[in-house]
């Protein structure tokens, strides 16, 4: 388990039950009441460093490289799935995966960004970073739930859409553009949940549900904390209060009303418990699929677009 | 020593200006100068070379519409400060600064009014303000245009010229990527034409959002118009970008452009466009 530079405190006491619980073994439990007392200790630290996270923190938790991820997702909530690839036009992009699903019993369209675990996968998944052919393949799978009225849950983990020669060549603008603009008129129920992280443009390119949630350690922003730094201070070094001030984390989002609510993750982080991840995202699921089922697709439509039309914050004078 | 010693401290200049005051007017491109008067009787465009000065709303407004008598909408909603944000400067009084500096009161102004007759809405986005950038009135004032249109019937224009979302206003500014293309789908199905009229520059999550959604994508010569900016592609790709990149030229070879046209044959070719589809 890898331990953010946050958790070194509670990595260190962890570290040092290990040790003497190799020693009372071979002393027979004389020192039993030493790490009874240590494991109480790092629980209470633990509960301590978690429920005081800066902003910046939730964003290192929300990249931290043994999060799950959309295809880890899919396979603890769904009975069976099957992916589909391709946009049709150029190529299947490695960064957004999608498919049929069933969750529950029910058939789901299931469309997330997905990112890689070792050095090979993550180059393979490009990161995260889709390319048009991503977000070309989304519209195509949205389309398809559509034709045979499924709902369509989408899973947003993304540093952003990926930001290259080709990309551009080939309309990375002009495919979120499209995107955005079918997703507005969906017939079909849509849930979208943060589950890492949500960089601008590449995130709401796929991320215009009905309903939208956040897992407890991501982030949603216009713009990354590190970018931010970069532009507005000039230096790469403000990160962390670049993060503070964009108030890029779920409880900020729901406080703004920009999103529906936060899941809670396990403590320490869904990393710490993929199982209870993904249980508490399945539950969310199928809690907004009850209350979006009963809505006619006229209703979902207009729900939707009002939904996007109300949020901004302005004043007006007269 | 020198015979001579300033006695004040050094001249600064706050911000390049696009179009400095003075009556003779250097052309970046070429480094001749052209008489300020016979630049603006060719509504900013360099006669020799056909450079694109830069112009704002109320330029473009004067050009596009009949006698240059429009309706102002939208200019009720104005900026705040909803997440108290602040970099080396805060918001709050970098909205204020500006605001005196340029005379708007963020960075797109809406008009309708007639060009050549016909009825239209236009959306115009002035750079100059905060680098044009989208925040929450721009996307309410677009949304008030797009509405406008629609329940009017009338042909919209979004005139673009953005560095992209305005990040002062975090996922706000962001959500109005979805707003917009929301009320456009409206529009769409409503059978209103929509016409996108991309200047320089045009990038990030306006680009990604309304600039690409037009009926008709329409640009101005030798326009920046991307995603990503070209200094973040270099430095992601780690090589030098090819000559003409991301240009509206380069867009129009891509597929992603109706056509180009020069300033000074818009109000002319824009009218006649619609004309053509109004059988």
């Amino acid at each position: 388990m890898q331990y953010l530079d946050f958790e070194q405190p509670i990595a260190d006491l962890e570290k040092k039950i290990e040790e003497l619980e190799n020693l009372s073994s071979v002393s027979e439990g004389v020192l039993t009441k030493e790490v009874e007392s240590l494991k109480k200790k790092v629980d209470a630290l633990r509960k301590n460093i978690f429920e005081n996270l800066t902003r910046w923190q939730r964003v290192q938790l929300a990249r931290h490289p043994d999060r799950p991820y959309t295809l880890d997702y899919i396979e603890l909530m769904t009975d069976e799935f099957i992916e589909l690839h391709g946009d049709r036009y150029h190529a299947d992009d490695k960064a957004i995966v999608g498919g049929i699903g069933k969750i529950d019993g029910k058939s789901v369209m299931i469309i997330g960004h997905q990112k890689g675990r070792d050095t090979a996968s993550r180059k393979y998944r490009n990161f995260g970073m889709a390319n048009p052919e991503g977000y070309r393949k989304a519209y195509r799978l949205m389309k398809m739930a559509e034709k045979f009225d499924l709902p369509i849950v989408t899973l947003v983990d993304t540093p952003g859409a990926y930001p290259g020669l080709e990309a551009e060549e080939r309309g990375q603008a002009e495919a979120i553009a499209k995107n955005l603009k079918m997703m507005a008129m969906l017939k079909v129920p849509f849930i979208t949940i943060v589950i890492g992280e949500g960089a601008s443009g590449g995130a709401i390119g796929i991320g215009m549900g009905n309903e939208v949630y956040m897992l407890e350690n991501t982030w949603y922003s216009v713009i990354s904390p590190e970018s931010c730094s970069s532009i507005l201070w000039k230096t790469w070094d403000y990160k962390e209060q670049a993060a503070s001030v964009l108030k890029l984390t779920a409880v900020d989002l729901e406080e703004m009303k920009v999103i529906d609510g936060v899941i809670k993750e396990p403590l320490a982080g869904a990393h710490r418990d993929f199982e209870a991840a993904a249980n508490a995202v399945k539950v969310q699921i199928l809690k907004s699929l009850k209350k979006l089922g009963k809505m006619k697709p006229e209703k979902l439509i207009e729900q939707r677009i009002e939904k996007y039309s109300a949020i901004g914050e302005f004043k007006v004078v007269k | 020593m020198s015979w001579f010693k300033r006695q004040e401290e050094n001249i600064q200049t706050s911000e390049k200006k696009e179009m400095p005051e003075g009556v003779w007017v250097k052309v970046p491109t070429t480094g001749e100068t052209i008489h300020r008067r016979e630049l603006e009787d060719n509504l900013f465009v360099d006669p020799l070379s056909g450079y694109h000065f830069r112009i704002g709303s109320k330029e473009y407004f004067d050009i596009i519409f009949d006698d240059g008598k429009y309706t102002e909408l939208g200019a009720e909603v104005q900026p705040t400060d909803p997440l108290d944000f602040t970099d080396r400067k805060k918001y709050k009084d970098r909205l204020e600064q500006t605001q005196k500096k340029t005379g708007l009161t963020d960075a797109a102004r809406i008009g309708a009014g007639k060009m050549n007759g016909i009825d239209i809405v236009v959306g115009c986005m002035d750079f100059a303000f905060i680098g044009g950038s989208m925040g929450s009135v721009v996307g309410e004032r677009l949304g008030i245009a797009i509405d406008h249109a629609r329940e009017k019937k009338i042909p919209l224009i979004i005139i673009s010229q953005t560095g992209g979302a305005r990040m002062m206003e975090s996922v706000l500014s962001l959500m109005q990527m979805a707003k917009t293309s929301a009320k456009l789908a409206l529009l769409d199905e409503a059978g209103v034409p929509f016409i996108s009229y991309l200047t320089n520059p045009t990038t990030g999550g306006v680009t990604a959002s309304y600039a690409m959604l037009g009926d008709f994508n329409v640009a101005e010569p030798g326009a920046l118009i991307g995603f990503a900016g070209p200094r973040v592609i270099r430095q992601t790709i780690g090589r030098d970008l090819p000559e003409g990149f991301q240009t509206s030229e380069y867009l129009l070879e891509h597929g992603f452009l109706d056509f180009i046209v020069q300033r000074t044959e818009m109000k002319d070719k824009l009218t006649q466009l619609l004309s053509l589809i109004s059988k």
